[in-house]
């Protein structure tokens, strides 16, 4: 794993940039939170492409579908915690029901805001989105698959919602990946227990499966850069393999990751399972890190899923 | 201000004929519509579409279109009326509304309709929508303009004003909006409920040039269209003053939003539409 600290912000403003030089059709629509997103890099570099509608994120929205039915490619950038909620029924009536082409990206999702408390925590903008026909679904983990989910979902004729971290740490990737929208990415392979994890908390994921690893315990990791359309394929062989999963997200235990892989293992094959996420709580202020401990999403938190996991496995299906 | 010649309202009024006559024979006595909502902006509509808007039917993606936006949307019947008129599609598509495989659906659909350019019916959306795609006209420097009918219940919206700030903060002045002022919204009267006066003061406090119209007089909408054009800094509104269900009087026996001709209402709304007819063809000769 490569030591350097890469700013998934900062990775999500240059990819804009380079975005627009690439193509004239992308715009930005901002609602006054340029600078927090990192899109300000887009806007300085041109402003003529950058409509800010002011603080009316609903609005940004629906300027944004606007824009598309006339054949621009517009990112919206806000937090997370607006990008769904706030605007929701412009994003139902005009953006879901109408297919724009509307590219929603929800900066600092998850307890990236930590110490903004719970107005500020994006634990439901997965569950809101994912309900929308039409639209797709990424969070991806960490800078380098942020930077080349910028580019990939400007390829996608249709609504688009990018949930980003503010996570600033060591990239688990290096520049030869190459994303695949829609593909699951198996980051380690292992034998008992699978953990499916998406956005920064990949990077926890990693760290929970070298701890099960000091315990003589085997997980497969994966990474669900796309929460819809879920890659089933994949998603179903691996628990098909390992028999007990864990799921872990920066979000509700209900509707977002957890509800996704529920759904299709309950349907395709049903598979002890745990969900790691905010119990259907709101949480309180204080650094990410403070909030994933108290609330039960660090690394040892994941192990304890894991093996209640594994147990299950035993005692429902008399599995070893 | 240029005056309607006597050949282009005697069309004009036979097509705002052709709206209600379409949306009475869309109903019928079996289906429900907002007859009120779709009556009141027949003119507004019949302006647009064929004494002011530049579009082709046979491409209705034409780059340099004009845009329209109903962001009312529950009048859907006018709109789609229009669009037959106009010659989008075929006038039988018209009895396929809000059925299984129309291209008609209950509110406007721009996946489902030819020359439908936003999809509405959640209040104050279109309008936002609209904003958007004035935005990129001027991004653009494009020749072509965007209108908006909007419900003036739609000021009861906070996305409507929302929208407007956008609109002036960006001086869309290839924007503008036909206000169907009725007076009325679903549950009556407005007045002393939720009433949005003083509205021309609102919008003109918002930044938008704003004159008035009478919403079913071809000629006075057609000098808030030309007024329209000389605004070259902001975005217009015309207010268009006008008279939920206007023009049929089986219609205005109902006081609901949202109703369904009785088999006898509709047996009198064909006589009466006969006799509208007969009028119009005495009056062309």
């Amino acid at each position: 794993m490569p030591t350097e600290t890469l700013d998934v912000p900062k990775a999500f403003g240059e990819a804009l940039v380079e975005l627009g030089e690439k193509n004239p059709r992308v715009v930005i629509v901002e609602a006054d939170l340029a600078d927090s997103c990192r899109s300000d890099l887009f806007r300085d570099r041109f402003p003529e492409r950058t409509v800010d509608v002011g603080v009316a994120e609903a609005t940004a929205v629906a300027v944004g579908a606007g824009l598309a039915f006339s054949g621009k490619i517009p990112y919206v950038n806000t937090f997370a915690v607006f990008a769904a909620a706030r605007t929701f029924d412009q994003v139902r009536q005009i953006v879901a029901y109408g297919r724009a082409n509307v590219k929603i990206c929800g900066s600092a999702a998850g307890l990236s805001l930590g110490y903004a408390g719970a107005s500020h925590h994006a634990l439901e903008d997965i569950a809101l989105m994912r309900s929308q026909p039409n639209m797709v679904v990424v969070s991806p983990a960490d800078a380098i698959e942020t930077r080349q989910m910028v580019h990939a979902i400007a390829e996608i004729e249709g609504p688009v919602y990018l949930r980003l971290s503010r996570a600033k740490k060591p990239p688990i990737y290096d520049e030869n990946y190459r994303l695949e929208i829609g593909k699951a990415v198996i980051l380690r392979e292992g034998s008992d227990v699978a953990l499916f994890a998406t956005g920064d908390m990949v990077f926890e994921a990693l760290k929970a499966a070298d701890l099960l690893s000091e315990k003589g315990i085997s997980a497969e990791v994966v990474n669900i850069h796309t929460i819809k359309p879920l890659d089933a394929e994949t998603v179903t062989r691996v628990a098909q393999k390992t028999r007990a999963v864990v799921t872990i997200e920066e979000h509700n235990i209900l509707g977002g990751l957890g509800g996704a892989i529920a759904e299709c293992l309950g349907e395709h094959m049903p598979t002890p399972m745990r969900r790691i996420g905010l119990q259907d709580t709101f949480c309180e202020s204080d650094s990410t890190n403070v909030l994933r401990e108290a609330y039960g999403m660090a690394p040892h938190h994941i192990v304890e899923a894991a093996i209640e996991a594994m147990q299950m496995r035993t005692s429902i299906a008399g599995l070893p | 201000m240029k005056q309607l010649d006597q050949e282009t309202l005697t069309k004009l009024e036979y097509l705002s004929y052709r709206i209600r006559w379409h949306t009475v024979d869309i109903a019928r006595d079996h289906l429900k519509m907002h007859f009120g909502a779709v009556f009141s902006i027949a003119e507004m509509v019949v302006s647009l579409y064929f004494n002011w808007m530049r579009y082709d039917p046979k491409n209705p993606q034409w780059e340099s279109r004009d845009r329209f936006v109903l962001s009312k949307g529950h009048a859907a019947p006018a709109l789609y009326a229009a669009l037959a008129e106009a010659g989008y599609y075929d006038f039988e598509e018209l009895r396929t509304f809000r059925s299984l495989n129309s291209i008609l659906q209950g509110h406007p659909c721009r996946l489902h309709t030819p020359g439908v350019e936003v999809s509405s019916g959640s209040l104050g959306t279109g309008i936002a929508t609209a904003v958007g795609m004035a935005i990129a006209g001027k991004m653009d420097k494009a020749p072509w303009r965007v209108y908006v009918i909007l419900s003036d219940a739609e000021c009861n919206e906070g996305s409507t004003w929302e929208a407007i700030q956008v609109a002036s903060n960006h001086h869309l002045s290839n924007l503008v909006v036909l206000l169907d002022r009725n007076g009325t919204s679903a549950s009556g009267p407005m007045l002393n409920r939720n009433d949005i006066e003083p509205l021309a003061d609102k919008w003109r406090a918002f930044n938008w040039a704003v004159t008035e119209a009478r919403g079913h007089d071809f000629q006075s909408i057609y000098e808030g269209l030309q007024w329209s054009e000389t605004i070259t800094d902001r975005p217009a509104i015309i207010i268009c003053h006008t008279e939920k269900g206007r023009g049929m009087s089986v219609v205005k026996e109902h006081p609901e939003h949202n109703f369904m001709l009785n088999t006898d209402q509709y047996r009198r709304a064909l006589v009466e539409l006969e006799n509208i007819e007969k009028e119009l063809i005495i009056h062309a000769n």
